[in-house]
């Protein structure tokens, strides 16, 4: 049973190592309903692996990841999205050879009925621009497009905690400012959990930041407080505490 | 021609064609022509449930002749027992179906990878052919039906109608019988594959991972299309069976399971129409080349699939397709209309 107080998600000591590499380290993590976070860290943070956590590509080590208090870490990959966990990847993931309507489409028609489906597609595709282009095949659109298609797909199934991976990367500064502006509207009926490097960006959408590092949460606060802190400066820039 | 390859219209050119070929082609050939036509149709429909397997769900099956075979020896085994066909007409149907239920159900509920998914059917085809062979001599019964080890089991009852053994199928019958289903598999795998559910199937074969990430539980998905496709197999192995009166285990032997992957390679991989044709010329060729004395006919036919793979690498149909395309006054766009595209097509737009 869920409550008011009980988080969206929350991730209780969670741990993941492929053979020698410790990848996630007692990784504890909480989002509330509606909740928008940003999560940062260098390459190689795990923050790829946390979201591959979140939505089962990946099961843990030891720890727990919970949804709205059920216990979700050691489900089957396909349950997360059947939860309501939907994630947009840093490299756009979608069936190539459909066109752009059949990717939302397939989106939408797990959770809604065949009328239902193609109204929902309809509104989506025209909510991220790409209505237009709803006959072309997937694997023809420019990168730009290809992100829009995605966040469409993620959008079209209706999840209460949505994942972006890098959702400005590669986009012009309009696009970027758009893509901000979309992500406030999102949030306003979806929790998010956001990885971005832009903090430019990150300070358009954020009021919550996590760092991760070497996979373990070392920070979380404000964008503000977490680019003046010493060890995310240390970390990002090289530069050493005072 | 992508878009018109998924079309509905497509499917109506080639139902009709089939049709008109039921029809108008018995009164142009002669007897024996239609009894090796009808061998041709039988191996049609099961180059079509590898066709569709692996052509829209993407998974390679390397012993599709198991379930053929198991169709033909199902058939025999309770066609010679209960004396009237239509039971075993159906078991020949089910029992391949099952069969491949529970070998998909380890394969895709156990996550094996693809290179174990071709081992496993692989040996399973070939464990098969080495116990059917092994089962010489009397003691090896089921029932009434003597299972004959490499001898095979001749004298096979045919298809009567249903609840009169008198009434047997004639070779015409046969003929009429294999191209109606030919005609009807085909019709339903397109209808299939145009439906909610076959969707699905091709968005999994597209991109297991965000069908995943969608909710889709891929592998009930795959298990259907597998399933479905052991169940075509046997139907057509039920059809052989009574195409020569006879099954041998031979049908499991490494060389037919190889055949079949061959028609759909030569056919085209993405279409259902393909794999018939790739079936059709592959079977018409090795029955030419064996007329002929001066080369060794494997060698011939060898250097011919060769000679397709690194010429037509797309296959017979889709190249065809492409062809017409250009040569069209008008070439379709890709904006065209939603449908679904394979790899080929998809590279044929971004070249264009």
């Amino acid at each position: 049973m869920s409550s008011d107080s009980t988080p969206l998600i929350e991730t209780r000591g969670l741990n993941v190592r492929f053979g020698g590499v410790h990848a996630t380290r007692d990784v504890n993590f909480t989002l509330a309903e509606a909740e928008l976070r940003c999560v940062i860290g260098p390459n190689g943070a795990g923050k790829s692996t946390f979201f591959k956590l979140l939505t089962g590509q990946v099961k843990p080590t030891s720890g727990h990841i919970l949804f709205r208090g059920k216990d979700i870490s050691r489900m089957q990959p396909h349950d997360p999205g059947r939860l309501g966990i939907g994630i947009k990847t840093q490299v756009p993931s979608l069936f190539n050879g459909l066109s752009v309507w059949e990717n939302v489409w397939l989106s939408a028609q797990r959770v809604n009925s065949p009328q239902r489906a193609k109204h929902v597609t309809h509104m989506t595709l025209e909510r991220v621009g790409m209505l237009a282009e709803s006959a072309a095949l997937t694997g023809t659109l420019a990168h730009g497009q290809r992100q829009w298609v995605e966040l469409a797909v993620v959008l079209a199934a209706d999840p209460p905690l949505i994942l972006l991976d890098e959702p400005a990367a590669g986009m012009s500064d309009a696009e970027v400012a758009r893509t901000a502006e979309l992500i406030l509207e999102i949030n306003r009926q979806h929790a998010l959990v956001v990885v971005e490097h832009d903090m430019s960006f990150i300070r358009m959408i954020a009021k919550k930041v996590t760092v991760l590092h070497q996979g373990q949460v070392i920070r979380e606060d404000t964008p503000d407080k977490i680019m003046g802190d010493p060890l995310v400066q240390q970390i990002y820039l090289g530069k050493k505490p005072h | 021609m992508a878009r018109f390859a998924t079309s509905w219209k497509s499917a109506a050119v080639c139902i009709a064609i089939g049709v008109l070929t039921l029809i108008f082609l018995p009164t142009f050939i002669d007897d024996f022509t239609l009894i090796e036509v009808t061998i041709y149709l039988v191996m049609a429909i099961l180059a079509m449930s590898l066709g569709f397997i692996w052509g829209f769900g993407g998974i390679l099956c390397f012993g599709q002749a198991a379930f053929f075979g198991l169709g033909a020896y199902t058939y025999a085994i309770t066609v010679v027992n209960l004396g009237d066909s239509t039971l075993p007409f159906l078991l020949s149907i089910a029992v391949p179906a099952l069969f491949a239920a529970l070998l998909g159900y380890v394969i895709f509920y156990g996550r094996l990878s693809d290179v174990y998914m071709g081992v496993i059917t692989l040996t399973v085809t070939l464990i098969l052919f080495n116990l059917v062979n092994s089962t010489a001599g009397p003691a090896w019964k089921i029932g009434n039906a003597p299972l004959g080890g490499f001898n095979g089991i001749p004298a096979i009852p045919p298809l009567n109608w249903p609840g009169n053994t008198e009434q047997t199928i004639t070779p015409r019958g046969m003929f009429n019988l294999s191209l109606g289903l030919v005609i009807l598999v085909y019709a339903g795998l397109r209808a299939l594959i145009a439906s909610p559910v076959g969707h699905v199937v091709v968005a999994i074969k597209e991109n297991e991972q965000r069908a995943q990430l969608l909710g889709y539980d891929v592998r009930v998905y795959k298990l259907f299309v597998f399933t479905l496709g052991g169940g075509i197999a046997g139907l057509a192995g039920c059809l052989f069976a009574n195409w020569g009166s006879f099954t041998s285990p031979t049908i499991f032997g490494l060389a037919q399971s190889a055949q079949i992957i061959i028609w759909v390679i030569v056919g085209g991989l993405g279409t259902l129409v393909g794999p018939v044709v790739g079936c059709m010329l592959i079977q018409w060729l090795t029955s030419q080349i064996g007329t002929q004395q001066t080369f060794n006919s494997n060698l011939v036919l060898g250097a011919i699939l060769v000679l397709f793979v690194l010429l037509v690498p797309k296959g017979l149909v889709p190249s065809i397709g492409s062809l017409l395309g250009r040569i069209g006054s008008r070439r379709p766009r890709p904006q065209e209309r939603p449908g679904v595209a394979t790899h080929e097509m998809l590279a044929e737009e971004k070249q264009a």
